[in-house]
Formats: structure tokens, sequence, C-alpha cells
């Protein structure tokens, strides 16, 4: 039976298939592509349950690992690919595809379809989300670290790819980040901490030869790790801290948190699943595997007032984060800064050793606050199409049109522009109401109580410090969660939008409905067992202990960071209970009290922000407001120095066009531009020269030699002419003229010829006589 | 008696005179004359030979009468030359007749 | 000197002279005159020379036949109206010259070579002879003939050239 755990590798596989399924062959269909988004999901839940429940009743044969294939076997056996389904992975199986089947089901209405504004990307974004669940679930059931970041550094393409979904949008105010730098901005913070998790990828696998978790958390692997020196501090040490660096960009925690309330430009269902649900999660994820190496780890290192380095980074950012929630107008932001907070809380949970404590935050936080999300998404759906029907319905119609179109930009997540929305939005308002109450740790009857109390609980018995600020966090976030629910629902309706704001279509309020149910019951299945008496079983944390009571039991002198949980359990301390529970009520009273028993009027200033005012911390109020300036600091130190250094370069290397006096653009040329046009110019000048010395010497050589040539023929042909011809015509002259000298001989004349006979005769014979008288 | 040589000299006179005669004139009847001079000359020639070297033959006497026929034909073809001359040429001077010239 | 030697003196000039006569006369008639007076001299030396039947065949053919003919020939040529033409060409000196040239070379031959001897007997019959040698067939026959044909040649030729065209 144990071995259907085997078909886990299923579970991500539909959606991946969901997401080729959608480019190639369904995105003109838009009810095809949701139909098959969905189906894919819908597959993948039905099978995370079975591996949940079969998993769940053979509790005692995890952790499970298969392996399903071997990649690059090339004798050498590096590399297998398996599944590996622990208590951890678990849980995290049973809310994922619960939680984004409700978020891909809401995405339906919230894409408006089916109507006149029915996104014209439609597809395509149920298409990333597909791909963004296969990230996430592949990332959980898989048996190695290096698929973990494969999955990891996909689910980090697809908050870009959604985070900028609408790329297009731009607003009037230059100072508020577009949806396109909000997805750049996420993607380059997160891959600042994803670098510092390849660092400790690449020292584990140095060090360990391989990053399979049944090696890496093998017990000699870690006693190794954590007796290696490195860098003045063990092996172990470097690698949590390197692992830990990706958790931080990923989960949002300070310092680089900037990314994630920009982020929220990104449409609500992006928030809720990226935001909430799963993205952010990843990071806590990673802290929950990678555990065993956090429990070998030296303490002192990067540790503050006692508190151990990654517990000092969460429960700073937990405060941190919670006081900027108090001065956020957006309603999205308000939700955006309470994730980071509570993050903070799970890791701070997890750097105190509160393992177990740590998980279940995180499973519930993603319940109620995804269902927060998409219950601030319909809200701001409602107040959008109430923003329409004031338009289209004429009220003002014609001054309004006018003020709008000259860039008074309507803002449908202020709440400020919201009120009243109680009476319009009832199912909206129940489910955010039931997330908020839950945000808040509204005792007993919600989620977030049991597990938030869970962590302060084991803060109290291990670091004081770490209990009293996360307690004070609670209760601000207590505090600004009311506030939220005030503006938002009570009262009256500030704007013309807000008076005319439906409530939102069935697709949406239903997994709205579904999600509140989670969020108040699901944190039953944790209830310490001391506050009960043992009646109850705390199941949860005897499930999800486990895990590491199977890991972490066998060395001694690992200092026990984490080893207290087997004490806590059976100690039951109602003390850091109440004081818990003191905080949150008082919180959430106090917000009332400011913001509900009297309802804010449209333009009242932000009644926190007043009464600073008035006691001269109004400068602190506008910091909050502007996120202490980390993002500006970031923007000047890194961004701007970048984008100088970048001109510089430029400059140096190829120049830039200067504008004149007269608005002309003269050509500037840069150093390395300047030296390869001097290349240029000396090679051409070079050139002109030697065309010189060519044309003038060498020709004129060439000339020369011809001219003699021709000189030399000539005068050979005057020889030629003269003399051959010479002694040629001479001859014939010579034999015409002979001719002519002898043709008189023959006159014609017989007397003549006769004359000359008788002469010859006469000659003849007196030569005869004169020979003969001899 | 007079000696051969006599009449050897005056045949040579005679042949001579009819050379001159053959080589100057001008008019082609007066050349034939010149001619016909000479051929006396020979035959004096001959007979004077016959008369002093062998009387007895008669070859000397007959050479003497071949000549004559000889000179009579000669005599007759010339003068029809120079008939037909004077038809076409129009003149018996030879100095004029001179298309072979050249 | 002989009666013989005196004669031939006479006969000789006359011939000579008249010769000269023949060469030198512009006009041609005359000339044609003075070659019979000529031929007259040349049979009295034929008559010295005790060769009788030439001296006749003289008359008759040279004087008879050639002389008549030469004056016919003249006649149809019409050249003797001219009187004003010279006689001679133009190369009448180198002419004479060779003449003389010629003359003085066979006249120191005649004397230098001893040929003379004197005469034999001349035979009675001498036409006889003649005769008789003329058609012996062993004899001159031949050149009779022969001379007979080319006289029938000659006569032909003659004929055919002068003819009227």
């Amino acid at each position: 039976m144990v071995n259907l755990l085997n078909l886990a590798w299923l579970i991500p596989l539909f959606p991946f298939l969901a997401f080729l399924a959608v480019p190639l062959f369904t995105h003109r269909d838009r009810k095809l592509s949701h139909s098959v988004v969905i189906g894919g999901i819908a597959v993948a839940f039905v099978l995370s349950q079975i591996v949940f429940w079969v998993a769940v009743t053979h509790h005692s044969e995890l952790p499970f690992e298969s392996t399903v294939v071997h990649w690059l076997s090339a004798g050498v056996e590096r590399f297998t690919l398996g599944v590996y389904i622990d208590p951890a992975a678990t849980i995290m199986i049973f809310m994922v595809p619960l939680v984004c089947m409700m978020i891909f089901i809401y995405s339906v209405g919230y894409m408006n379809f089916g109507t006149d504004e029915v996104d014209p990307r439609y597809s395509r974004f149920f298409c990333y989300l597909s791909l963004f669940a296969t990230g996430m679930l592949g990332m959980i059931v898989f048996n190695n670290l290096l698929t973990f970041f494969i999955f990891w550094e996909i689910m980090g393409t697809c908050s870009y790819l959604l985070i900028g979904f609408w790329y297009e949008k731009k607003y009037p105010d230059p100072d508020k980040i577009t949806p396109k730098g909000a997805g750049l901005k996420a993607f380059i913070v997160t891959k600042i901490g994803d670098l510092f998790f390849m660092l400790g990828l690449a020292l584990l696998y140095a060090e360990v030869d391989s990053l399979a978790y049944k090696d890496i958390f093998n017990p000699d692997t870690l006693e190794h790790l954590a007796h290696t020196p490195f860098l003045g501090t063990t092996m172990a040490t470097a690698v949590a801290f390197l692992l830990f660096g990706g958790t931080v960009g990923k989960s949002a925690q300070f310092p680089l948190h900037v990314w994630l309330p920009d982020a929220m430009e990104g449409p609500t269902p992006v928030s809720a699943l990226i935001h909430a649900a799963t993205m952010v999660s990843a990071g806590v994820f990673l802290v929950v595997r990678m555990f065993p190496i956090l429990q070998h780890i030296d303490p002192s290192v990067l540790a503050l007032g006692g508190i151990p380095f990654v517990a000092l980074i969460g429960t700073f950012t937990a405060i941190f984060s919670s006081i900027m929630a108090v001065a956020q107008d957006d309603i999205k932001g308000v939700l955006a800064y309470s994730t980071i907070s509570q993050l903070g809380y799970m890791v701070a949970a997890l750097g105190i050793g509160a393992y177990v404590a740590g998980a279940f935050h995180l499973i519930t936080h993603a319940f109620f606050k995804a269902l927060l999300f998409l219950s601030s998404g319909s809200v701001i759906h409602g107040v959008e199409h109430g923003h329409h029907h004031a338009h289209a319905h004429g009220d003002h119609h014609d001054e309004h049109e006018e003020e709008h179109e000259e860039g008074e930009w309507f803002n449908p997540n202020d709440m400020m522009n919201m009120g009243g929305l109680l009476k319009r939005m009832p199912r909206t308002a129940t489910a955010f109401i039931a997330g908020g109450l839950a945000l808040s740790g509204l005792p007993v009857i919600t989620a977030g109580f049991w597990s938030k109390d869970e962590i302060l609980a084991q803060a109290w018995t291990m670091n004081k410090a770490v209990f009293w600020t996360l307690a004070v966090a609670a209760g601000l976030t207590a505090f600004y969660t009311a506030r939220q629910l005030c503006l938002t629902f009570l009262g009256e309706p500030r704007t013309e939008a807000a008076k005319h704001a439906p409530e939102s279509v069935p697709s949406m309020t239903v997994p709205l409905l579904i999600l509140a149910v989670f969020a108040i019951c699901l944190g039953w299945v944790g209830i310490p067992e001391g506050l009960t008496g043992g009646v109850i079983p705390n199941w949860f944390h005897h499930f999800v202990g486990s895990t590491i009571e199977a890991h972490g039991h066998e060395a001694e002198h690992v200092i026990r960071v984490a080893g207290h949980l087997s004490e806590a359990v059976h100690e039951f301390d109602w003390t850091p209970m109440l004081i818990g529970t003191a905080f949150g009520l008082g919180g959430l009273l106090l917000g009332w009290l400011v913001y509900g028993w009297k309802p804010m009027k449209a333009g009242e200033m932000d009644r926190v922000e007043a009464g600073m005012r008035k006691v001269g911390l109004g400068w602190l109020h506008k910091a909050m407001r502007n996120r202490f300036y980390f993002d500006d600091l970031y923007d000047l130190l890194f961004v701007r120095t970048s984008i100088g250094i970048a001109n510089l370069f430029d400059l140096f290397d190829y120049g830039q066009p200067i504008k004149q006096d007269d608005g002309t653009l003269v050509e500037r040329h840069g150093v390395i531009d300047g030296l390869i046009n001097l290349f240029g110019r000396v090679g051409r000048g070079l050139a002109q020269i030697s065309d010189w010395f060519d044309s003038k010497i060498v020709d004129g050589l060439v000339n020369l030699i011809g001219n003699a040539g021709k000189l030399s023929s000539q005068g050979l042909d005057v020889f030629d002419l003269k003399v051959v011809d010479g002694v040629v015509n001479g001859v014939g002259s010579v034999v015409r003229e002979g001719g002519n000298a002898l043709r008189p001989i023959q006159s014609g004349r017989v007397q003549n010829y006769l004359l000359m006979a008788s002469m010859t005769l006469v000659g003849l014979i007196v030569a005869f006589f004169l020979i003969i008288s001899r | 008696m007079v000696p051969l040589e006599w009449y050897l000299v005056l045949a040579a006179a005679l042949f001579c005179i009819g050379t001159y005669g053959v080589l100057a004139r001008r008019n082609a009847v007066a050349v034939l004359m010149g001619v016909e001079l000479m051929l006396n000359a020979v035959n004096i020639n001959l007979v004077a030979f016959w008369r002093y070297l062998e009387p007895g033959g008669a070859t000397g006497q007959a050479f003497a009468l071949f000549v004559y026929a000889v000179a009579a034909a000669e005599a007759a073809v010339g003068l029809a030359l120079i008939i037909a001359l004077w038809r076409t040429r129009d003149t018996v001077v030879l100095e004029d007749v001179d298309l072979l010239q050249g | 000197m002989t009666l013989e030697q005196i004669l031939f003196i006479i006969f000789g000039v006359l011939t000579l002279g008249a010769a000269l006569m023949v060469v030198v006369r512009r006009n041609v008639f005359h000339a044609a005159l003075f070659l019979i007076v000529s031929f007259f001299g040349v049979a009295g030396l034929y008559v010295l020379l005790e060769a009788p039947f030439l001296a006749a065949m003289q008359l008759f053919i040279y004087i008879g036949g050639i002389s008549i003919l030469i004056i016919f020939a003249i006649m149809l040529t019409h050249d003797l109206m001219d009187p004003e033409e010279p006689g001679a060409n133009r190369q009448w000196v180198v002419a004479a010259l060779v003449a003389v040239a010629l003359c003085l070379v066979m006249g120191w031959m005649a004397f230098h070579h001893n040929v003379g001897a004197s005469p034999g007997p001349v035979p009675e019959n001498t036409i006889v002879l003649l005769g008789n040698a003329l058609v012996d067939p062993e004899g001159l026959v031949l050149p009779f003939e022969v001379a007979s044909v080319l006289l029938l040649v000659a006569l032909i030729g003659a004929a055919t050239i002068a003819r009227e065209r």
C-alpha cells in the first residue's frame, strides 16, 4: 500500500502537462484553457490527497523514498531522481494542491471570464499558473536538493511572469512602480537569495558528493559537516546559512524583503498563490527541509543577544514589517507586509528550533493568507466594477470624466476609497473577516491562533527576547488587521465606487468560503496536548515532529537547538498562551477603537497618522509608509550605482550624443570608441600614404619602365623602318634602278640591237684574234 | 693576176658598207638595200675563193646560187614586211618602230 | 699592173662607190638606183673571176628582180616625197665606227693569213658541172630542193604578210 507513494511523482506531472497543453493547443479557447488547467490541478489534488492519506496511515514507514529515474548514470550514479515523502512533505502536499485549486477556480471569475472585460491574455494566465503549480509540487515531492532548486527557480520565473502579467500597465505617478518593474524587482531580488542558495548547494556537494536527502541527512554526513572547519566556522554552519540565503530572498526576509510589497502589482490570484500560500512558503519549506543541517550549526555564529542568526533575521523581519503595515493604505499592501511578518514568524520559529511550530504556522498561514488575498481581490474587483458603474450610470458624469482623464487615476486598491462594503459584499466580507481574525490569532476558533500560539510557546521556553518581540508583532498584526477590516467594511462608502460595488461571482466567492472553513478548523489538528490534558492528541506535532526525531537524536554532542520539542509537548505552560492572546485581542480592540467605532469619513486623514503628527512623529509615520526608505536605499546603492557605472562605461566605451544648447544632438565618442576610431583613422592615414606612395613612386617607376620600353621599341622600330626597310627597299631600288638603267638597252629598235650585236662581234673577233695571235 | 686578198678586202669593204647601211639608215627599205649589199659581198667572197682555191669544183658557185635564192626570198619577205609595216604604222622609219621598247 | 688588175680596180671602185651612195643618199629612190649600179659592178667582178654564169644570174636576179622589188616597195611606201628627213638615224656615228672597225679587222685578217695561192685553171664546162652538181643525189640536190621550198615558202609568206586586209 505504501508503494502507492511511488505515484507521488505524478502529482507535479499533471499541472505540467496542462502547462504544455495550453500554449500548444488550447490557448485560443478560453474555456478549454482554464478547464485544462483546473483539471490538471484537480488531478494533482486527488493524487495528493491519496498520497497524504497513505502517508498518514503508514506513518511509521516514512520517510518513504523511491527511485524513479537515474539521471546521468554513465556508470557513476551521481544523480538519482526519486520521490521522497516524509511528514513535512506530506503536509505540504496536502495544502498546496488544495489552495492552488481554490485559487485557480477563483481566477476564472477574477479574470472576468464570460464578460466583456475578460482579460485578453486569459489563457496565458492559466498557463503560467499551471507552470507555477508544477514548480511548487515538484519542489515538494522529489528527493534531492538539485531538483528542489530547479523547481524553486521555475517558481521564480513564474513569479516574474505573473507579477508582470499586466506588463503594459502604466501609472501617471512616476514613482509608483509598474507591473513590469515589479516583476523585474521580484526576480532580481530573489535571485540574490538564490545566489547564496547555489553557493550553499555547491559547498554541500563538494563536501558530501551528493545532493540527495538520504545522503545529506545521514547522521554521519551531518556529523562530518558539523566538524569540518570552513572559513573560521563549521561547514554545517556555512552551508546552512548559505542555503538560508535562498530563504531570505524567496520568503522576503529582511534585507531582501523589498520585492514583496511591489509584487502586489500582479493580479490578486497571483498574490494569493505566490505570496501567501506557496512561493514564499517555499522558502520556509527549504528551512524545514534542511532543518537537520540547521540543527548542527554553531549557534553562536552571527548571533545577537543570544538569538541565533536565523531566528534573528526572522524576528526582526516580523516586527519590522508589521510596523510598516500599519501605515499602508493599499489593501493588498497591508496583506503583503503581513505576509512578510508572518514569514518572519515562521523563520524565527525554525531558527530557535521550533520545527513543528514553524511548519504548522506555514500550513495555517497558507490557508488564511490565501483567503485574505482572494477576499481582497474580490473587494478590489467589486470596487472596480463599482467605479465603472458610477461612470456608466452618469452620476456627475461629465465633470468626473474630465477630472479622471486629467490624471486623477482611481486606485481601486486604496482602502481610503472603500468603506461600508459589509452590506454590499456580504460573502466576501465574511470570508475576509474570518481570514483577518485567523491572522490576528483570535483564540480557539481560528487556525492562526493555534499555530501562532505554538510558536510563542516555544519561544517562551527557548528565547525570551524572541518571545517578546514576536508578541509585540502579534499585537501590531492584530491592530493593522482590525484597521484593514474597519476601513474596508465598516462605515459608509467613502466613494461612489464603493457605493456601487457589487458582490463577486460565485466562482470567486465559493473558493473563499471553502478556504474560510480551513482557516477556522485547521488549527484543531495542532492543539497542544497539555492544554486539553492529552485528550485531543496533537496529531500534527506527532506526525511532523517524527521527522526530526528520526534524524536528530543520535549525535550527543550536537548542540541542542532543536531537541526540546519532545519536552515542550509534555510541559504545557499557560503563560505564553495568555500573553500572546492578550496581545492579539488587545491589538484587535485597539484597532477597532481607532478605526471602527467611529468609522472614517471620506477625505479624512488616517487617524494614526494624524495622531503621530500631533505628537511630532509625523516623520515616523511617513517613514513607515515609505517602507523606512529601504527601497530607496537599495535603489540608490545598487540600482543607480549600477546604472551610473553602466553609463560611465558606456561613456567610456561608446559615447552618447549630448544635447547642445540649441537642442541639437551632437555625437560624442567614448574613450574606447575614440580609440577604435583612432585606429581606424591611423589605418586610413596609413592607407592614404601607401596609396600616395603607390601611385606616385611605384607608378612612376612602372611608367618609366614602360616608357623605356616604348622608346626602345620606337628605336627599334626606327631601326627596323630605316635600316631594314632601307635594305629591303634598297635592294628593290637597286633592282629598279638597275632595270631602269638597263631598260634603254631595249629600245625596241632593230637597228640598235644590230648595232650592239655588231659591236660585240667586232669586239669578239678582235679579242679572238688577239688571243690567237698570242 | 689579182691577188685573192684584193678581192677579200673588196668584199670586206662592201660588207662593211652594207653593215653601215643596215645600222645607220632610217628608211627600212634602205636597210634592206644594205642587206643586199652585204649579201653581194658574201657572194664575191664565195666566188673568189672558188676561183682561187678550187675552181674545178662546183661547190663555190652552187653556194653562190643558193645565196641568191636566199637573198631573193629574204628580199621578198622583208619587203612584204615593210609593206605591212607601212599599212599598220604608216611609217617606214625604223626608229619609230619601238613597240618592244622597255 | 695587169689589165685584170685595172679592171678589178675600175669595177671595185664602181661597186664601192655605188655602195657608198646607196647608204648615204637621203633620197631612197636614188639609193635604189645606185644599188643597181653597184650590182652592175659586182657582175663585172664575177666576169673577172671567170664565173660568167653567176654574172648573168646577178643581172637577172638582183637587178632584174630584187632591185625592181625594192623600187616597188619604195613606191608603195611613199617616203621619197620627204627630202627633209635625214637619211641616217641617231646611231650612225657608232655604226660608222663599227663598220670601219669591222672592215679593218677583216682586212687585216685577209692580209695576215696566207691563203692566196695562184689560181688554178678553170674547167671549160663549169655550167655543166654546176648543173650536175645541183641535181646529183650525192651532190647538192637536197639544198637545191630545199632552196625551192624556201622560195615557195617565201613567196607564200610574203604574199600573206603584204596582203590587203
